[in-house]
């Protein structure tokens, strides 16, 4: 059975290898904040870390995730919701529906990892998730204030 | 004793699904857990309940989607009720549940941005009855009369004997007691807890991942569903050949359902969906797979010239005065089909048997959903029941359309007892949607010889909603809601009075199936007015903004508005170089509302650089709630107006995901400043009316750029550049 490491924790799941990761994530081991949007990568919905960069798990197979691949989900991301996004979301309401807003945050964490002081360009290049309720103008100023950067 | 039949506790422990990590998700079935545990009688009345740890939860019927609606609920019933906000939390009552209490929760019809404006005085009043009960119980207890018991933050106090009391002590005995008849409400200039811009009850959940949405209902013992549907709307299954998925993993069954749709049940999803495509499926595509764009278009062309059509609002003679008019002025405007594009795919988790079906799913109308569901189980809504589940969209989609509700309770019924998930693919759902209807509209307008307008004259023609979804409303064969930001009065009234008018409506129906999209009819028809009123006050040779507010003497909220964002933006001094302006304005869903778009095109390339919107929405429950909805609103407008278009083809929609169906991301979004300007005295809608001026403020300032007046949508098609 393939093995893989979500969340830090060592999991086997029974699914063929051009099985998503997504749908191992959400039907296999039940972590739900993961989202199915579009399922061609376009939509960002279903974005998690892979080794800290975001990924698009709707199109990663199986197959392309090793034992020694960190994957991160929302549900890991920290263990109670105090990850700086998570706290700045909170406190600015970004979420409308909330259904993309997984994909954002784990959007928003790779790229803060990489970038830890984004200017709105760099923002504008690495959040190209939809939000269809449009919280776009929360969802940048979010991030500018887990950042501690202004707008 | 109150006759109110309490509702029974229950809750639902969801196992692990699957290998893996054991996760125990917890699904709560309209219920709150906390009072499965104990069994105690806790409800108030029928919108309150009170825990001895002075929880206080609040029924809200309407669905959350979005929009903020149960926070501002929550917040009415609050404010009445006069408890600790610190200790609210609310709930869901089932449609099943309150059929079988006499609708005690009336209606849970959550579009028409009517959540909060059709419902505000029932609920108000059953936090105030349950204020006074609890008052009473107190009272009672104390053996004084409850007139000198004064409440604050859910601490009843007797000042004369220095005693006081909490909700949760006497919340056992004030659910014994009667329910009050009528309880004077606020006045809302009293308010404290409404009208403030306070924070939304349902974000912790969703920025760990814990919300659970349709899609991620897991029961125990749950199969997945996916299917295909005939491409051409009206197309049947001619024959199925299984051969391809014979071998394929987890496949259960295939199941055909009424003749028009394919479903494969499977183990999980993947298999499911995978299992579905991979299926030779010969479809009898039926008698419209010859209709394109071109012909739908053609079609609904002729309308604008027919010898007859539904009048909308008429005064005075227009014909005559155009006839006889120095100058003419006349266009023609044009709105393509668009999807809701919910982030949440179609989907319903269905559990059937001979004598009890239930569906879990997410719904803008549980009460539809359940009429929906007892029609497919062929049982009565007696023994069926919807849990409602967040929505991860809705924007109309999943108000009047229970179409996935309906699958999933046909194909459950292939598998009595066990319950099956149904999830459309993104591509099923753009391709199967209930679309904003196309139409057209031609827009003549007379002036006289000193430059004054004598008439408008407005002709629609195309598709009417109502026809579509709820034939029973059109009124002589006319669809009124075809008028909207057209009307005489009310909630859409058109904000601007000439001397004649006359707005008719064609009806033209294509067999494209229409439905309410965020924003219904607004949408287009604010175009064409205000972008048509832009082209005459450029005819006249006039400023937009005092052209507009000449026709305005009787519409004094839309010219506060209007003179709002004028003021804002900065009308009266010229804006940067290179940058211009446009103005719109419109009544919808019983709100003022107005917004003025700054704009530049560098070659060919639209930048929209500011926008600022008002609303007068008369009570504003949650301003802060209400700037999101504008903000969102211009993402909505504005995608529609920049991309949105669903185009046919051999009698099929053509795009199938994001990647044709394009919608504005976060790089394209403008910098929106919210005026929330309530002026008392009427409930306004705030979910939808703001998106109808979106598209026209661009547009008007997008011709006051180039030059070029756009009339048919969306943007996308039309080249920007300089001529």
């Amino acid at each position: 059975m393939p093995k893989l490491n979500v969340n830090g924790n060592a999991v086997e799941v029974e699914a063929d290898s051009a099985t998503p990761l997504l749908w191992v994530l959400r039907e296999q081991l039940a972590l739900t904040g993961t989202k199915y949007g579009c399922g061609i990568a376009q939509c960002g919905a279903c974005t998690v870390l892979l080794n800290g960069a975001a990924v698009r798990s709707c199109v990663l197979p199986l197959a392309a995730v090793s034992e020694t691949d960190e994957v991160i989900t929302i549900e890991g991301l920290s263990s109670d919701g105090s990850h700086p996004l998570q706290a700045a979301w909170v406190e600015l309401d970004v979420p409308q529906c909330g259904y993309c807003q997984t994909g954002m945050i784990m959007a928003a964490a790779a790229l803060l990892a990489e970038k830890p002081k984004p200017s709105d360009e760099d923002i504008d290049a690495a959040m190209t998730n939809i939000c269809r309720c449009g919280t776009y103008r929360r969802v940048r100023a979010g991030i500018h204030r887990a950042a501690g950067t202004t707008a | 004793m109150t006759s109110i039949k309490k509702l029974t506790r229950r809750s639902f422990v969801l196992g692990s699904a699957g290998a893996g990590l054991s996760l125990g998700l917890r699904l709560p079935l309209g219920i709150s857990d906390a009072q499965a545990q104990t069994g105690f009688t806790d409800e108030i009345n029928a919108w309150v309940v009170v825990r001895p740890d002075e929880q206080v939860i609040i029924r809200i019927a309407r669905s959350e989607m979005g929009q903020g609606t149960l926070t501002g609920l929550a917040q009415l019933v609050a404010e009445e009720l006069e408890c600790d906000w610190q200790h609210v939390t609310t709930e869901y009552p089932t449609p099943g549940t309150s059929l079988e209490r006499g609708r005690i929760w009336q209606s849970f019809a959550t579009g028409g941005s009517r959540g909060i404006r059709e419902s505000h005085d029932y609920v108000r009043q059953g936090g105030a009855t349950a204020r006074e009960m609890l008052r009473s119980a107190a009272a009672s207890a104390w053996d004084v009369p409850a007139s000198e018991c004064s409440i604050a933050r859910g601490v009843i106090t007797h000042a004369a004997s220095k005693r006081s009391t909490t909700y949760g002590q006497v919340a056992n005995a004030a659910a014994q007691l009667d329910v009050p008849a009528d309880v004077p409400l606020k006045d809302p200039a009293d308010w404290t807890v409404a009208g403030q811009p306070l924070k939304r009850l349902d974000t912790a959940d969703k920025v760990v991942g814990k919300q659970i949405y349709g899609a991620d209902v897991i029961l125990p013992g749950m199969l997945n569903a996916a299917i295909r549907q005939c491409p051409v709307f009206g197309g049947t299954v001619a024959s199925i050949d299984e051969t391809p998925i014979k071998s394929m993993p987890g496949v259960k069954k295939v199941v055909t359902l009424e003749n028009k749709t394919v479903a494969v049940i499977a183990d999980y999803w993947w298999q499911a969906k995978t299992a579905v495509e991979a299926l030779n499926i010969t479809w009898d595509e039926g008698e419209h797979a010859g209709v394109t764009s071109a012909s739908i278009a053609e079609f609904v062309a002729a309308g604008l010239e027919a010898d007859t059509a539904f009048v909308g609002n008429q005064n005075g003679d227009a014909p005559a005065a155009l006839d006889t008019a120095a100058r003419t002025v006349e266009a023609t405007y044009s709105y393509p089909y668009q999807h809701h594009a919910t982030m949440e795919p179609m989907n319903a988790t269905a559990r059937w048997t001979e004598d009890r079906c239930e569906v879990w799913c997410p719904t803008q109308n549980g009460e539809s959903a359940l009429a929906a569901a007892a029609k497919s189980a062929d049982l009565p809504p007696q023994q069926c029941e919807v849990y409602k589940m967040h929505l991860g969209g809705g924007f109309g989609r999943r108000g009047t359309s229970h179409d996935y509700v309906h699958q999933a309770v046909q194909i459950a019924r292939h598998m009595p007892g066990v319950p099956v998930k149904l999830l459309w693919t993104r591509e099923e759902d753009m391709t199967h949607g209930v679309y904003h209807p196309v139409t057209q509209c031609k827009l003549s307008a007379g002036f006289d010889a000193d430059g004054k307008v004598t008439a408008l004259r407005a002709r629609i023609s195309g598709q009417s909603i109502l026809a579509g979804v709820m034939p029973q409303r059109l009124k002589g064969g006319a669809d009124m809601v075809t008028f909207q930001c057209f009307m005489p009065g009310g909630d859409h009234s058109i904000a601007y009075s000439f001397p004649n008018l006359l707005v008719e409506h064609a009806m033209r129906n294509p067999h494209v199936p229409p439905g309410f999209w965020r924003g219904v009819n607004a949408n287009q028809n604010v175009v064409y007015m205000e972008c048509f009123i832009d082209e005459l006050a450029h005819t006249a040779g006039r400023d937009p903004l005092e052209f507009r507010l000449e026709f305005m003497g009787e519409h004094p909220r839309n010219v506060a508005v209007l003179k709002a964002v004028a003021e804002r933006i900065g009308w009266d001094t010229p804006p940067a170089p290179g940058v211009f302006r446009g103005l719109a304005q419109c009544t919808a869903f019983a709100s003022h509302i107005a917004a003025c778009a700054e704009v530049s095109v560098t070659d060919g390339e639209l930048k929209i650089h500011r926008i600022v919107a008002a609303t007068d929405c008369g009570y504003a429950v949650n301003p802060q709630q209400i700037e999101a909805q504008i903000e969102g609103s211009f993402v909505y407008g504005l995608s529609a107006m920049l991309y949105g278009e669903c185009t046919v083809k051999d009698g099929r929609i053509e795009q199938k995901n994001f990647d044709t169906y394009p919608v504005m991301r976060m790089a394209d979004m403008p910098e929106v400043e919210s005026i929330v300007m309530p002026s008392g005295g009427f409930w306004g809608g705030v979910g939808e009316p703001t998106i109808a001026v979106a598209a026209p403020a661009v547009l008007n300032a997008l011709f006051a750029a180039t030059g070029k007046r756009i009339r048919e949508l969306p943007l996308r098609h039309h080249n920007l550049s300089a001529a």
